[in-house]
């Protein structure tokens, strides 16, 4: 019953949160967004004591409940493992135990908050759970479930339906890619072979929810007087945290699956409250409540692209049109509600979440080694429309904040730059004003490039008081290969 | 109005006269949907084509000619646009079978592939059993050596040692400074007239897109030049409500017929748009007559002013071909009744605000890379389902605003789409319709922008 109980809450969570990530319609966030808000690391980034408080009480009332139902990244281990066991049945009793590894698991979460306090992101994020699967999920399953749409986008075209369309499918950066795959790679090993074993060694996340489950009220408790010591219930553990010898549970590492209730024949092991222990203080060191120290501002180095210019296809009557390549920006721009650089990088933990819902293909993970993975902006293939602030809706971590799109309107995250030497008014000698047109914000005036002469061509100039750097120039902009406005991001965002 | 009754069924001394009964499984063309009939139902409405006779040299003209400025299209290896030469083989052995003998075509169609195309095809009958109408279209370079080269390269690709109709191409825009620079001062019209009187040519006219005056004009020179025909612009409802600075087909043929020049028509369904009606003036046409396909209108407009030698059509599908031939064969003149009703279609068909493009493509290819045509014809087809939204407040607003934006994103990629129009303004001289067409595709990108922002 408990067992079944937590598979269910489980699938629900791992269905809800995984959607999240490839719903790019962006409907089922406003229903199940706070899904990936209860998710522990993104709760301490975004100082949401609430949660992070219910999150160590249920620990400390029920154990890693957490581990075996909230966190994507477990359940995704769970499945592998069941997927094993499976297989045979001496898959499935294919466990032993084995005693903690405490130097290990202690030295990696003593790396993990040194990592964050000094702002070494990429290690910190690259083992955190929800990051990890926000990256493997956005990596590794969108582009499935993309394709998927689109075949059915082709279907309802066909059908003269309206009901699906058709999205892109793109790698939006291959550093992050590659790293999306090592993990699953990695993670789906150790799950296939030792089951729980990231959790208890690596996990930050599980390291410190051990710290509490171990002072859980109620736990699995084996009746020593039942038990005729057959072993069953340790060989199918998948944390490896019965000892059979002994009797105890490590419940520092037990995820409280309740696997071990159901395999037991005799009836031995029950989940009930634990007697004649109190429940001590909780440990405050690990919650990390503190905002890390970001230290690499203005040390920005301007990022590479991931991404060539691509030929278009071109049909015989259509002149060829080149992707625009991407500028090299001075400073990274990152969506309103940022805030600035700083609470950018101190709060995101490389989720990918803003980047799996961004429907105008503006944020990707960056390639640059201190912002790794990181999300930031550019405009080659969209631009930051003003009728969307999805990104800022789905944030758990608080590094993008809530924001109106009225507000959008009037946030400030960078300043269009024109270069007039590639502008087509300039090189084809043609009208244009394109940027000017598009600029929602009334920042690009058009003014005579020969004040002298009333017919003169019109050139286009920027109004950076008014700019809000959302990139409509820029997208827009004809000019090849790069274009001739582009966008400079802006360190910490103002309000017009 | 030039509504006589006529009935010119005329013998064509041809094989064609014989098997004309044979055509088989003959549309009920429906709609916009334009689908031919169940293959088994065999139809006989062929008696035989209806000709008309040019009065200048006797020459008897099917009255349904072969526009050869549509042929269908098909893509090669290396992903390019050609002609696809087997199905204008179809077509073309299909047309003549069946009487029809006039096709007009040009150097600058179909990306400059229409005329050999056209040449293969026909090159396959005996020279004598059809006419090849061609034009100088020397639009973007009208030096005389470029235009010597057009005019002599004509003749190869269409494999011909003469031109039945040769026609200086869409006149009127720029009125008479543009006519002279392009073909009297350098020489070219006097040297075409030197080819007419050798015969190499054997009529001579032009075609006409262009306001009244200019049009005045070009009548003033017919002393100088006599012109043997005039290609023009006319339908139901360019008759009287010819649209920017295009004049009315009525005064123009009128102003044909006072002189006893004869008429090629061009646009006699716009492109399509004749076709492809709104939902509710299909049900008017096909109320009055139910087995004939709503194109059909048009081309008995058309071939009912007597003053009309041929009215060209764009035919890329077989089922285009056999429902015109099922028009034309023979031809049935409209009644005062039936002119009357189509005024009045006409009139209703104003109020649909459709962009006047035609498919030409004349406007293409775009500097930048626009896809113009698609744009237009994307824009209008919605107008005629009613998809269009007046603002957010509109009852069908949610169910237009998804329609719009998902077939629009469907039927043009992104980096073709109207935001991406600079408004350099190069494709504004090369419209016949004279459509302002960066004003209205500027339009239809702000629609779309307020759609999108749900501001409308």
């Amino acid at each position: 019953m408990l067992r079944k109980t937590r598979i269910i809450l489980a699938t629900i969570f791992f269905v809800g949160v995984t959607l999240l990530f490839l719903d790019f319609t962006g409907t089922l966030h406003a229903w199940l967004g706070w899904m990936a808000k209860v998710q522990l690391l993104p709760a301490v980034l975004a100082l949401n004591f609430g949660v992070v408080a219910a999150l160590l009480l249920l620990t400390l009332l029920f154990g890693r409940v957490y581990c075996s139902v909230i966190c994507p990244l477990g359940v995704m281990q769970d499945i592998i493992s069941w997927v094993h066991g499976k297989t045979k049945k001496k898959n499935r009793f294919r466990f032993s135990y084995s005693p903690a590894k405490k130097w290990l698991r202690y030295g990696v979460l003593v790396l993990f908050i040194i990592g964050l306090a000094l702002g070494a992101h990429s290690i910190a994020i690259l083992i955190a759970p929800y990051s990890a699967y926000g990256r493997i999920a956005a990596n590794l399953f969108a582009p499935l479930y993309q394709w998927g749409n689109n075949l059915l986008a082709w279907a309802a075209e066909r059908l003269d339906s309206y009901a699906f369309y058709s999205v892109d499918v793109w790698i939006r950066s291959a550093s992050t890619f590659a790293v999306a795959v090592i993990t699953f790679l990695a993670v789906g090993f150790l799950a296939w072979r030792h089951g729980r074993t990231w959790c208890n060694t690596i996990c930050p996340v599980g390291t410190v929810l051990g710290l509490f489950s171990r002072f859980s009220l109620f736990a699995p408790v084996i009746d020593t007087e039942k038990c005729r010591n057959c072993g069953l219930c340790g060989k199918q553990c998948k944390a490896s945290c019965i000892d059979m010898k002994e009797h105890k549970i490590d419940l520092s590492r037990c995820v409280v699956c309740m696997d071990c209730i159901d395999t037991c024949k005799e009836g031995a092991i029950s989940y009930a409250r634990r007697r004649g222990r109190s429940v001590p203080e909780s440990r405050n060191e690990a919650t990390n409540e503190s905002r890390r120290a970001f230290l690499t501002t203005g040390a920005l180095m301007v990022t590479t692209a991931a991404m060539k210019a691509q030929e278009m296809k071109v049909d015989g009557g259509l002149a060829d049109i080149a992707r625009a390549e991407k500028p090299e920006r001075q400073t990274p721009i990152v969506p309103a509600g940022a805030v600035s650089l700083k609470n950018f990088t101190e709060h995101c933990t490389a989720c990918q979440l803003c980047v799996s819902v961004c429907p105008n293909h503006v944020l990707r993970p960056s390639a640059d080694l201190d912002t790794f993975m990181l999300p930031e902006m550019s405009y080659e293939r969209g631009y930051c429309r003003p009728e969307c602030n999805r990104c800022s809706q789905v944030c758990p971590a608080g590094a993008i904040r809530p924001v109106s799109i009225e507000e959008k309107s009037s946030v400030q995250t960078g300043h269009a730059v024109v270069n007039l030497d590639i502008c087509v008014v300039n090189t084809d000698e043609v009208s244009c004003g394109n940027c000017a047109r598009h600029c929602p914000a009334g920042a690009i005036r058009m003014v005579r490039k020969n004040p002298d002469d009333k017919e003169s061509l019109m050139i286009p100039t920027v109004n950076e008081e008014r700019c809000i750097g959302c990139g409509a120039c820029e997208n827009l902009c004809p000019a090849r290969p790069l274009t001739a406005i582009h966008v400079e991001g802006h360190e910490v965002h103002r309000h017009i | 109005m030039n509504m006589e009754k006529n009935i010119n069924r005329r013998e064509f001394i041809q094989k064609a006269g014989g098997t004309a009964l044979a055509v088989g499984g003959l549309g009920l063309i429906a709609g916009s949907g334009r689908r031919s009939a169940h293959a088994g139902e065999v139809q006989h409405p062929a008696q035989e084509m209806t000709y008309r006779t040019n009065k200048g040299n006797g020459d008897k003209v099917s009255i349904l000619g072969y526009g050869c400025m549509r042929w269908p299209m098909i893509k090669d290896a290396d992903d390019k646009d050609i002609i696809d030469q087997d199905a204008v083989n179809r077509l073309v052995d299909h047309a003549i079978e069946h009487g029809v003998n006039y096709f007009d075509t040009s150097p600058v169609y179909l990306q400059g592939q229409s005329e050999t195309a056209t040449g293969i095809a026909l090159k396959r009958h005996p020279r004598e059993s059809y006419f090849i109408a061609t034009k100088l279209s020397n639009f973007s370079n009208h030096t005389r050596e470029n235009s010597m080269l057009m005019y002599r390269k004509s003749f190869e690709n269409l494999q011909t040692d003469y031109i039945d109709y040769y026609l200086l191409h869409s006149i009127g825009g720029g009125g008479v400074a543009a006519f002279n620079r392009r073909y009297v001062d350098n020489g070219m019209l006097d040297f075409l007239m030197e080819e007419r009187k050798a015969g190499h040519i054997r009529n001579l006219g032009f075609s006409f897109h262009g306001d009244q005056e200019s049009f005045d004009e070009f009548m003033k020179l017919h002393e100088k030049y006599h012109w043997d025909f005039v290609q023009i612009q006319l339908n139901y409802v360019d008759w009287t409500h010819a649209g920017g600075r295009n004049t009315n087909a009525r005064y123009l043929q009128e102003e044909l017929d006072k002189r006893g020049i004869q008429s090629v028509i061009m646009e006699p369904l716009l492109g399509g748009r004749l076709a492809k009606v709104p939902e509710h003036i299909a049900d008017r046409l096909k109320e009055r007559a139910p087995d004939k396909s709503v194109a059909s209108w048009a081309f008995r407009f058309a071939g009912t002013h007597e003053g009309v030698l041929c009215v060209l059509s764009g035919m890329t599908y077989m089922e285009h071909l056999q429902d015109n031939l099922k028009t034309y064969s023979p031809l049935e003149p409209l009644t005062d009744k039936d002119l009357e009703f189509l005024e009045e279609t006409a009139e209703l068909m104003q109020k649909y605000p459709t962009v006047p493009c035609n498919d030409c493509k004349y406007c293409m290819p775009c500097p930048y890379g626009i896809d113009i045509p698609a744009i237009l014809l994307h824009y209008n087809k919605c107008v005629n389902e009613g998809e269009i939204a007046s603002s957010s407040q509109s009852e069908n607003y949610k169910k237009a605003r998804r329609a719009y934006l998902v077939s629009y994103d469907r039927a043009i990629p992104k980096l073709r789409q109207a935001s991406r129009c600079i408004g350099c303004d190069t494709c504004v001289s090369h419209c016949p319709q004279n459509i302002d067409i960066p004003k209205q595709l500027h339009r239809i990108d702000r629609y779309i922008e307020n759609l999108k922002r749900n501001t409308l």
